[in-house]
């Protein structure tokens, strides 16, 4: 077992391009759920939206990069709308089912055969990453970075990938200590006190939804580039639940705790795997093979989320007086 | 919630609860709670069933379990790609029957996404073959290897495109013979004959929501991990048949495995949970933990492919003018007769009296002298063996049991339990039997793999306007 393979590994988890995916997404659930107190189980949905809105303005229309991200973003407000329309007035739990059945519904129609020309059906979209690395200003060579040696490609997406999630996080704080998140807050603690002060709840909810929808669609483009293709088995609603597990890993109601909940979930995802492998590799441990080692670390990702929920529902971060229930 | 509350009280009282208890005396319902000795069997019980179920080698080495005397055998592929069926997770088969019975001996060969596999068809023209993801595939069979004097029949596509509709295996039809043709059935014929496939989906949904729905009414819970409970019955049918059990003995025990299922979650972690006072959100978070947990811990133990029950393939039998496998019949019966017996308790017992009274309003319930704690827990009994009943009729509805299937039909059964309303459990019922006549009927003019997307649109619709279902009670619910 190479222990130092496995921390290099497991550091380069911590700024890896999914990681800083799962954090922005993961902050829109903290804006949805932390702030405003919105059930939002349809998270993969939203990121969906964003990586095939930009795929398919790339591939289909041609559009350059920053129209892509522009019809990516557009697609993500009109979902968070359309979703937000009928559910925003509902108690938290048929929130919760119609978010998760309106991501199901994204991720059928862009896995019909009846759209493959457009979606790609099942196998998904690919070849669309050349816009992004073709602005690409680190000249082809190797850069290390700490332990890691990255090529060209891997330290631009890294870089873009984590000044989003930086302005995103700017954003967020500059947001929630504003008038406006004050409100929202407010909304989250008792609906009907700040209805009662004339302030407009159903608008304030629906602009917390775009806001953490439109992170979301851009963490799926984030998720989509380094892969250079987006497939729709990547966005059922096990995404959301692992996204909710960084969320609460981190503390909901904080600016920093999703990017640290998210840092955590992907560190230790793959020292248990390291570890797992290597205890298999040299024999000891005998009666899992590594398809069920890659099971079980997920069996302790579910198990994590249960005993967080119980134990510590305010994450690492996270204030307990400020949990969106009491 | 607190104004939620005191409207109920009003509602609650004079019904149900005066039937309930119609005297002062209550000692019946006022039982003491279950000896230890009690609950430690029951769990060493379940230990039992689990220690069975992990026990065979055979629920993950073999793609069928050993079990003569049925036609089980139906799959095994012949020849030298029999193997790769255990390799991959999704494959795709199909029957070769001519007017004279089955074709053997047939080359079958598919090609696509850079895969190529053949095989031939078995001695009851039964043919599958693994392919590595699902996709479109090109299959086709080799005319030159058919019997003597078969031909395909006109309007039959060879080779042919073929693909996965959210399934993990995918099955094409080629018919032969002269004269055989594929026919335009009347519209209307089709229309019974969906509907009829959609009421026996319906029902078999309706075991799990009617299960969900009750425990939603008396703990308040959205339980996201009652899909695992479906799957878990039917795995748990799949290992005691695969031990050579036969398959009704191995299906009872595995609905009360799923009973088991039920009550150890409510003694080990929801009723600690409610001792906790934890709330509604945080239980449906922990319940979505719980679904991982189970998804995973089924998956290590029962492997990623998709496995047959004993008897999954059934023949047609044709009722007046629409036809139905025989194996839909048996399903939409038991669950026919399932629900009944369910309702009759609900309605016409004591404990089912208190189910819905405690439903109706705890507190008031327990002050009346019901002990709600008991309640709870036969609720979650009962629904562990309604969703494990379901699951094992959805193994063969799909057909198949594989360790995601209850995660796919969850919403399905969601959307049945919002539309009658949540917590009703009439309302479960209706709206289950709507949601699988909608998925059904709907593939007329659906492709097959935006089925679900109806049923899905319909609960967000329902939500929009009539938010409290069909049979709820029109309270505030925003």
């Amino acid at each position: 077992m190479d222990f130092g393979n496995i921390l290099v590994n497991a550091f380069g988890e911590l700024i890896s391009p999914t990681t800083a995916a799962y954090a922005l997404a993961a902050l829109g659930l903290a804006v949805h759920f932390g702030y405003s107190g919105l059930l939002n189980f349809g998270q993969a949905g939203f990121m969906a939206v964003g990586a095939y809105g930009y795929a398919i303005a790339t591939l289909t229309f041609d559009a350059p990069l920053p129209l892509a991200v522009l019809v990516a973003i557009l697609a993500s407000v009109l979902f968070a709308i359309l979703l937000g329309i009928p559910t925003l007035r509902l108690r938290a739990d048929y929130l919760a089912i119609v978010t998760i059945a309106a991501a199901e519904i994204i991720r059928y129609i862009v896995t019909t055969n009846g759209l493959t020309d457009i979606t790609g059906s099942a196998n998904g979209l690919a070849a669309f990453e050349g816009g992004f690395f073709g602005l690409n200003p680190f000249p082809v060579g190797t850069y290390d970075v700490g332990p890691l040696a990255l090529n060209e490609r891997d330290l631009w997406i890294r870089v873009v990938g984590w000044t989003v999630v930086i302005l995103a996080c700017l954003t967020v704080w500059l947001l929630m200590r504003s008038p406006w998140g004050r409100v929202l807050k407010g909304i989250r603690e008792d609906e009907n006190a700040v209805r009662s002060l004339g302030k407009n709840v159903y608008a304030y909810k629906m602009q917390a939804l775009v806001i953490g929808g439109i992170l979301g669609s851009l963490a799926g483009i984030i998720f989509t580039l380094p892969r250079g293709a987006v497939q729709p088995a990547n966005y059922a609603t096990e995404l959301t639940f692992f996204l909710y597990t960084c969320l609460l890993l981190g503390g909901m109601a904080t600016v920093l705790g999703p990017v640290i909940g998210a840092m955590i979930f992907w560190v230790v995802l793959s020292l248990t795997q390291g570890l797992l492998y290597g205890a298999i590799e040299i024999g000891a441990i005998t009666f899992l093979s590594n398809a069920q080692a890659g099971q079980l670390r997920y069996i302790l990702v579910g198990v994590a989320l249960m005993l967080l929920m119980v134990f510590r529902p305010q994450g690492v971060l996270g204030n307990k007086k400020e949990l969106a229930f009491a | 919630m607190i104004s939620t509350s005191v409207t109920r009280v009003t509602v609650a009282l004079p019904s149900v609860l005066r039937r309930v208890c119609p005297t002062a005396e209550v000692p019946i319902l006022l039982t003491l709670t279950t000896p230890a000795r009690i609950r430690r069997s029951l769990l060493l019980a379940l230990g039992v069933v689990l220690l069975v179920l992990l026990g065979t080698p055979a629920s993950h080495a073999s793609a069928e379990p050993p079990a003569p005397g049925t036609h089980l055998g139906s799959l095994r592929v012949q020849g030298t790609t029999g193997d790769q069926e255990q390799e991959f997770d999704n494959s795709i088969g199909g029957v070769l029957r001519g007017a004279a019975g089955p074709l053997a001996g047939v080359t079958v060969t598919v090609t696509g996404n850079g895969f190529e596999g053949e095989t031939t068809s078995g001695a009851n023209g039964a043919w599958r073959i693994g392919v590595p993801e699902q996709g479109t595939y090109e299959v086709g069979i080799d005319e030159d290897t058919l019997p003597e004097g078969r031909v395909l029949a006109e309007g039959q596509e060879n080779p042919r495109e073929v693909s996965f509709a959210n399934t993990s295996s995918a099955t094409t039809l080629f018919l032969f013979g002269d004269g055989i043709t594929t026919q335009q059935t009347p519209f209307l014929e089709t229309l019974a004959e969906r509907a009829l496939a959609g009421f026996s989906f319906g029902l078999l949904l309706a075991l799990s929501a009617v299960g969900l729905s009750l425990i939603f009414g008396t703990t308040g819970l959205t339980n996201f991990a009652h899909g695992e409970m479906v799957t878990f019955g039917a795995v748990v049918a799949f290992g005691l048949a695969a031990t050579g059990l036969p398959i009704a003995v191995a299906i009872v025990l595995a609905v009360v495995a799923g009973g088991l299922l039920g009550y150890v979650q409510d003694a080990g972690l929801w009723k600690p949970l409610r001792r906790r006072g934890t709330g509604l959100v945080p239980m449906m978070i922990v319940s979505i933990g719980l679904a991982l947990a189970l998804r995973y811990i089924i998956q290590l133990f029962f492997g990623g492919a998709t496995q047959q029950l004993p008897g999954s393939q059934s023949e047609i039998i044709d009722v007046g003018s629409v036809s139905i496998s025989r194996n839909n019949l048996t399903s939409l019966a038991v669950s026919l007769v399932i629900i009944l017996v369910v309702a009759f308790l609900l309605l016409r017992t004591r404990v089912g009296k208190a189910t819905r009274a405690v439903a109706d309003n705890p507190a008031l319930a327990a002050a009346s002298g019901i002990d709600v704690d008991r309640v709870i827990r036969i609720v979650w009994v009962v629904g562990g063996m309604l969703a494990a009943l379901g699951g094992i009729l959805w193994a063969y509805y799909r057909p198949g049991v594989s360790y995601n299937m209850g995660q796919q039909i969850l919403l399905l059964i969601f959307a049945g339990v919002t539309l009658g309303g949540l917590g009703t459990v009439f309302g479960a019922l209706i709206g289950s039997i709507i949601v699988g006549l909608f998925v059904e009927i709907s593939t007329i003019w659906l492709e097959a793999d935006l089925k679900y997307v109806g049923a899905l649109l319909i609960l967000i619709l329902v939500l929009l306007f009539r938010p409290q279902g069909i049979l709820g009670r029109s309270e505030r619910i925003g």
